[in-house]
């Protein structure tokens, strides 16, 4: 991070005037800085990917396979056969440039190609050559190009700058969305072995550990008694929590970031904490340990192998149904893809609160209830014991994460659940929040440190958003419900909104929850000291 | 230079038809057979454009939501921006088709004040509506030309554009419109600088072609005053079968023909098949239901199997019995 400018300095840097030279002739820049290391060869080998090899996407070399041109038309071809999203997004997009200024990445670079209309033309130019008859017979003029080394390059670049998160879907009148052009161009890019090794080595982690983070069994274990020590010296209360045990009613899976890393631990403090609460029957599980799929951003063959253990361990376990945490891009794959890909999951049954009887028609086919849902349905039944006023030392907002915001639709539920439990609330800019939320700049597998100043620029829609409230209403904490957010949001918040905090929807729901038995707190879940009760 | 490419594209159809009628051999040519094969192209054109995207399956439920899903009982469910009913989703498609929904949540970014500023901007959801309504009106009233008797509904139609009054012949408001609105939409290609860069031959052209195809039926309307019964008479020549070259058509109407043709022709080939496609785009047109409802896909691999607990147990099964966790085969 040590050459990432100043704020403002970066805030001035930005110009919405594109150059004078034309796309196609302007290269893209491979210098350092512009890219993820790409992956290691190793993890390539162990998981069967093609390609693996030792390279820097500074080389000049990239030691692309001999015919990789033609693995690319094949491929492509294979893919518009079997998806009709790729197929209509490439012929009917009449560049009216509405999604151009939506994308984070173009708000916070103006480098056009950063507009999800440009991102996407550096697939349609090739795809106009290779497959459409004017673009055949007259090329430029139509806006299609021959695939070179530069082209792939420039795919690289630009694929990897773009977050799947879209927003630029929700205004094209098309519906065109650009997250599935980059979708269908990183597995292209896959298959010459071209990809990230931020993306690859959580993919082969979950494989075999069944976290991204590679947490072993045993480990993961010991993280759990951790948090159950921080718990009971704050509550005085020691809970159990069942892992791996079979005959449990619910099978409770999160993404790993929220067992590893803070400020998730307090968002699962706060999962274990309301489980004691409500006396629910659960287990985790150690194999199945990972709610978030990297799979998503390498191949659909991927995500699907990935996600096949949640239901595979529910069957093992004997669970009934399967509760989710906070993940935004897990919910994602649970709410479009997991049925169609995994399922149907019928030796589970349509899930049902213990507690307050609620059948959960939304999850009749998957068996997954997301907490939020879960947690709200709870409140709304008064079943839950709370003390708001142990939160009154935070002044929230609320990060809607992309994903449960613009794949599934989750808005109101993670609202209602602050609501109950944080007195002073408040709402970031509209054209910010819910289905128009801006995305962290960290998702779908680049929220990694070499391309910290990318990250920084598209945070800048996040980052201006949380400040406005920040100056105007003293927030000093933003709530979401993703794992991904709660790593990537910290230093997008240090950078665009320093003094503002991170944290899950249930970790406040943690610090408000009075557990059966438990002494008199003299701290939140972080070790803070609760207001009126500092030294 | 990609709009000046096409302004002499459109200038070279012109001519072409302008020079082309000097001749009573090019006369038939552009009054009879090339109107025929324009809309035989257009016909097959846009069907086989759309069965080809059909073609492709759907593999995955991937509608982008707009609003609060279905689902507790206590939280408002947003039916037409998160459908879970084919009848929400049919409302969500009306509303997108006919009122160009998602164009009207335009916002336009700027950098003021050290700080991103979003204002809603509507313009070019006004300025779209207003075209499309004019181009789709401007059809209807060229339907009159098609039939005998002429239904009723077309003449409403007629003299609702017209109910304005003003000149004689009187003023279609829908003339006047569609070219408000063109040249909106080209005035924003040319001005806007980040769209100027996207901007390809085939987005100047279309427009260019659409604005020339109105000015030259301006032009035969009110300056040429063309007789209409002798092109009528051409027309049911066509629609019947039976073509006729009546005397006394003025040469206007031939360019106006020649440029209408070269749409009807260039329209299954280009992105004005936005049309049809948005018909099939699968992030609109589905419910967010595949939480409720399976959802399959042909292609489904189901020889694709996660990595097995047993193989993940015999890899951990020591540490594993040591922490105390349960294990399902001893060592
Ligand atoms: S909003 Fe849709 S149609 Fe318009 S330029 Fe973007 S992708 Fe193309
Ligand atoms: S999906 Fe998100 S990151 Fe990608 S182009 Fe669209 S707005 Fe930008």
């Amino acid at each position: 991070m040590a050459d990432l400018p100043k704020a403002d300095e970066l805030f001035k840097s930005i110009n919405y005037t594109p150059p004078s030279t034309g796309w196609m002739d302007t290269p893209a820049d491979c210098s350092p800085g512009n890219w993820c290391y790409p992956a290691k060869a190793e993890k390539l080998e162990y998981l069967g990917f093609p390609n693996p090899r030792d390279w820097k996407p500074s080389d000049v070399d990239w030691k692309l396979p001999e015919n990789w041109q033609d693995i690319v038309h094949q491929g492509f071809k294979e893919r518009l056969g079997k998806y009709r999203s790729l197929k209509v997004f490439m012929d009917v997009c009449v560049r009216c440039g509405a999604c151009a200024d939506k994308c984070h990445f173009f708000i916070g670079s103006g480098d056009p190609k950063n507009m999800p209309v440009l991102r996407a033309e550096l697939m349609r130019s090739v795809y106009r050559k290779d497959f459409t008859m004017a673009g055949k017979i007259l090329s430029t003029l139509t806006g299609s190009r021959v695939m070179t080394e530069d082209v792939l390059k420039e795919w690289f670049i630009y694929f990897y700058q773009c977050t799947e998160c879209r927003r630029c879907s929700l205004f094209c009148p098309y519906g065109i969305d650009t997250a599935e052009v980059t979708m269908m161009a990183r597995e292209l890019l896959h298959l010459c072995g071209v990809n990230i090794n931020w993306i690859l080595e959580p993919v082969s982690n979950c494989n075999r550990t069944g976290n991204h983070l590679g947490i072993q069994p045993h480990a993961f274990k010991d993280i759990v008694e951790f948090m159950v020590d921080d718990i009971e010296e704050i509550t005085g209360k020691r809970l159990n929590v069942p892992i791996n045990e079979k005959g449990h009613e619910v099978l409770f899976i999160t993404p790993s970031g929220d067992v590893f890393a803070d400020p998730g631990i307090y968002t699962f403090m706060g999962y274990l904490m309301l489980f004691d609460h409500i006396g629910l029957d659960y287990t985790l599980s150690t194999y199945a340990s990972e709610g978030g799929n990297f799979g998503l951003f390498t191949s659909a063959d991927m995500m699907k192998k990935l996600n096949g253990k949640m239901y595979a361990e529910a069957k093992r376990l004997g669970s009934k149904w399967i509760l989710g945490g906070e993940c935004g891009h897990m919910w994602r794959v649970i709410n479009q893809y997991m049925d169609t890909m995994n399922g149907p999951a019928n030796f589970l049954q349509v899930p049902k609160s213990p507690i307050t009887g609620t059948v959960f028609h939304s999850a009749t086919q998957t068996k997954m209830v997301h907490i939020a849902e879960f947690t709200a349905d709870l409140m709304k039944h008064n079943k839950l014991t709370l003390d708001p006023s142990r939160n009154d030392h935070i002044r929230a907002t609320f990060h809607d994460s992309c994903n449960p915001a613009r794949a599934m639709g989750l808005l109101e539920e993670p609202r209602y659940i602050i609501n109950n439990v944080v007195k002073n609330f408040f709402e970031m800019p509209e054209q910010t929040i819910r289905e128009q939320t801006f995305c962290c700049a960290g998702g779908s597998g680049l929220n990694t440190d070499e391309i910290m100043e990318i990250r920084m620029r598209g945070g800048l829609p996040r980052g201006n958003a949380l400040k406005s409230v920040q100056e105007e209403h003293d927030v000093n904490m933003m709530a979401c419900i993703c794992a991904i957010d709660r790593a990537t949001l910290i230093p997008l918040s240090n950078y665009w909104a320093p003094g503002v905090d991170v944290c899950g929807v249930h970790e406040l729901v943690g610090n408000a929850l009075i557990l059966d038995g438990e002494k008199e707190r003299e701290t939140d879940l972080r070790l803070n000291p609760l207001p009126g009760k500092e030294e | 230079m990609n709009a000046l490419y096409s302004l002499v594209l459109v200038f070279a159809l012109v001519l072409l038809a302008l020079f082309g009628v000097g001749s009573a051999h090019m006369v038939k040519l552009f009054g009879i057979s090339l109107p025929m094969v324009a809309v035989a192209v257009f016909l097959v054109g846009f069907a086989y454009r759309m069965i080809k995207w059909a073609k492709s399956p759907v593999p995955f439920s991937i509608p982008t939501t707009g609003g609060q899903m279905k689902s507790l009982d206590f939280i408002h469910h947003n039916k037409f921006d998160n459908p879970v009913t084919p009848g929400q989703t049919f409302i969500r498609m009306v509303l997108e088709i006919c009122c160009f929904r998602s164009l009207f949540r335009n916002t336009k970014v700027a950098l003021k004040d050290g700080r991103v500023t979003y204002a809603s901007s509507k313009w070019l959801w006004m300025f779209s509506l207003m075209f499309h309504y004019s181009f789709l009106l401007i059809v209807i009233r060229h339907m009159r030309l098609f039939f005998e008797p002429i239904p009723a509904c077309i003449g409403w139609v007629e003299m609702l554009d017209g109910i304005l009054q003003i000149g004689t012949p009187r003023m279609y408001m829908s003339d006047v419109l569609i070219l408000v609105g063109v040249a909106f939409l080209l005035a924003r290609r040319l001005w806007d600088a980040k769209l100027r860069y996207i901007s390809l031959v085939t987005d100047y052209f279309p427009l260019l072609l659409i604005i020339s195809i109105a000015l030259s039926g301006i032009y035969m309307r009110f300056i040429a005053k063309v007789d209409i019964m002798a092109i009528k008479q051409l027309t049911m020549g066509l629609v019947t079968f039976h073509p006729v070259i009546p005397a006394n058509v003025d040469v206007s109407f031939y360019v106006h023909i020649v440029l209408v043709c070269t749409l009807l022709i260039y329209f299954p080939f280009s992105k004005l098949m936005h049309a049809g496609g948005i018909f099939l785009s699968p992030t609109r047109n589905m419910p967010n239901n595949s939480r409720i409802k399976h959802h399959e896909n042909p292609w489904n691999d189901p020889s694709i199997k996660p990595h097995s607990y047993e193989a993940y147990e015999d890899d951990f099964r020591e540490p594993m019995i040591e922490a105390g966790l349960p294990v399902d085969k001893e060592a």
